[in-house]
């Protein structure tokens, strides 16, 4: 079904770059939109695009100016735009990842749980029943940005930051998850853990994920996830399923 | 296969190249030098390929020896430097003979100093580069006792050469461009930060520096509230009132700061080099004047190599001058011609 959608915006973003703005606050729409557009400017392989990303609500398409210059870029999109469906939302992958949500795994837990209303077993269980999808990558490489929860799990970040966690830590704010991969303060708040690693730079396929991908988390026990973790012949016991 | 041998090493050197374009999708920046100038100017000199990997020196150099005599460059920030006491010159080719030291010491003027060997650094690649992005995992910052594959110097007796550097040390004005966010600042807001002399702050690295002020204050309209979005290196987050946040090579690849424009990759060596406490202004340009400044990489190379010079050296430069025997080679005045 093709429902009326509002106009995206082009703006610069640097002397190679166009960003297609498709929303000024992140709605699950506009996500669908600009992960859908992104695949369809890579596909339509136009003549000097170099790459090609999506966040939560645009596409940057890069350009080398030595091959192509910014209006006709410009006008590369808009065609694009014009015939623009009504985004195919279907996932292509699910991955399943197991979590510990126990008292050494998951410090702030209790306090998310708190702030969205519910018992730290009913905040786990909702985790749980929710497929995800990633929304954006980034920040750190393979990040990913996971959406979107129940409305309660609206909670703010804190207004302090936590200097460092531990790699695969489950992160959540604003009905989203991270699973993290940086090594930089945040301000999101620690409701779990994985072993899971979303990057691997010394591997032949070093990122994980794509935009789009759903994920499931399955709670573990601490003693079972202790034992996940000491398995290196897995990546945290994760499983990725082709779904077509 | 020939050595670098790290003998001492300041605390912020890392083998870098022009990065690794092409993830962004992935969340991983390209990365690469900090000041990519300062790799052309060394290819230039050499006649190496620009894609060779070099030492990038933060702040301060160290002491190297390779186990191959090979021609090298200074670039970037200006160091004191000499190879078993007698001084090197920046900005021209030299050569390192096989175990002597090179020595490369502090900063006298802007921030990261490459030394470029004729043959590259050849450790091996990763996702296509060799260039350590810390933040990523990749590569590491260097230490004493480190050795590095080197590639052979393909050209050993090719003549020296010197080349005039593009003055990028001592800030000044700084040419931006709009960005997607750059009308999420009202015409206020965005005169009070052109009309702003900015001191760099002495926090920053790699992925970016910030800016001091005493004055204005300014800020995106709506605050700090905005869906986090693509950023590119160059991109000026504010990130308090009036606090801007300048995005370098190795930045992240998405951001929640508003950010009122981007500086534009021609002056962006003027960023990574102002050393802590140098001025900085920022000039807006219309987008067809920014877009108008690009060039490849490949044409300012050419540039580069048409602006180096045989190297005659001025007495000026050579530190030793009084150990030279400037009259035991005096003539008849006529014993040159048919000899």
């Amino acid at each position: 079904m093709i429902t009326p959608q509002s106009q995206p915006e082009l703006r610069p973003l640097g002397i190679d770059g166009v960003l297609v703005r498709f929303a000024r606050t992140l709605t699950e729409a506009a996500n669908a939109r600009a992960i859908g557009f992104c695949e369809r400017v890579k596909s339509a392989e136009i003549t000097g695009v170099t790459e090609v990303a999506s966040s939560l609500v645009s596409v940057r398409v890069g350009f080398d100016p030595q091959l192509t210059n910014r209006a006709t870029i410009e006008d590369a999109i808009q065609r694009l735009l014009t015939s623009e469906q009504a985004a195919d939302n279907e996932p292509k992958r699910l991955w399943r990842i197991p979590a510990a949500f126990g008292p050494d795994f998951a410090p702030q837990l209790h306090e998310v749980a708190t702030l969205a209303g519910l018992t730290p077993a009913q905040a786990i269980a909702e985790i749980e029943a929710t497929t995800v999808r990633v929304i954006a990558i980034g920040f750190a490489p393979g990040q990913p940005y996971l959406g979107m929860l129940p409305p309660a799990w609206d909670v703010p970040r804190q207004s302090t930051l936590t200097d460092s966690l531990p790699r695969g830590a489950l992160i959540c704010a604003v009905r989203q998850l991270i699973v993290w991969a940086a090594d930089a303060p945040t301000g999101w708040r620690h409701i779990g853990q994985t072993a899971f690693r979303v990057y691997l730079p010394d591997a032949p396929t070093p990122f994980a994920f794509e935009p789009g991908d759903a994920v499931q988390f399955s709670a573990v026990s601490d003693s079972e996830f202790r034992d996940i973790q000491a398995n290196t012949d897995t990546n945290g016991g994760a499983t990725c399923e082709v779904l077509r | 296969m020939a050595e670098l041998s790290i003998i001492s090493a300041g605390n912020g050197l890392t083998v870098q190249d022009l990065g690794r374009p092409g993830w962004k999708a992935q969340g991983l920046s390209t990365g690469g030098a900090a000041d990519p100038l300062a790799l052309l100017e060394a290819a230039a000199l050499l006649g190496s390929a620009p894609t060779q990997a070099v030492i990038e020196m933060m702040g301060f150099g160290g002491r190297f020896s390779v186990s191959e005599g090979t021609r090298f460059a200074l670039t970037g920030a200006a160091m004191e430097a000499d190879v078993d006491g007698v001084r090197i010159i920046p900005n021209t080719t030299s050569f390192l003979p096989a175990g002597a030291t090179l020595t490369i010491g502090a900063a006298k003027a802007g921030v990261y100093g490459y030394v470029a060997f004729a043959g590259g650094i050849t450790t091996p690649k990763i996702m296509d580069s060799r260039a350590a992005h810390l933040t990523a995992g990749i590569g590491k910052r260097l230490q004493a006792g480190d050795t590095l594959p080197l590639g052979t110097d393909p050209d050993r007796m090719r003549a020296p050469q010197r080349l005039r550097a593009e003055d990028r040390f001592g800030g000044g004005v700084v040419r931006i461009m709009p960005g997607p966010q750059t009308d999420f600042f009202d015409q206020n807001a965005r005169d009070a930060f052109t009309g702003t002399t900015f001191h760099r702050s002495p926090r920053g690295n790699r992925q970016g520096i910030r800016l001091d002020q005493t004055g204005a204050e300014f800020g995106a309209k709506d605050g700090l509230n905005h869906v986090s979005d693509l950023i590119v290196p160059g991109d000026i987050q504010i990130t308090g009132a009036g606090v801007p946040y300048v995005l370098l090579a190795e930045c992240q690849t998405i951001g929640g700061y508003p950010r009122i424009g981007s500086v534009i990759p021609a002056d962006l060596p003027k960023i990574a080099q102002a050393a802590p406490g140098t001025p900085l202004q920022f000039q807006f340009l219309t987008l067809e004047e920014a877009d108008a400044t690009t060039q490849s990489q490949a044409t300012k190379l050419r540039q580069l190599t048409q602006l180096c010079q045989p190297m005659v050296r001025d007495p000026h430069d050579i530190a030793d001058l009084l150990r030279y025997q400037l009259i035991s080679g005096a003539t008849r005045g006529d014993d040159l011609e048919g000899s």
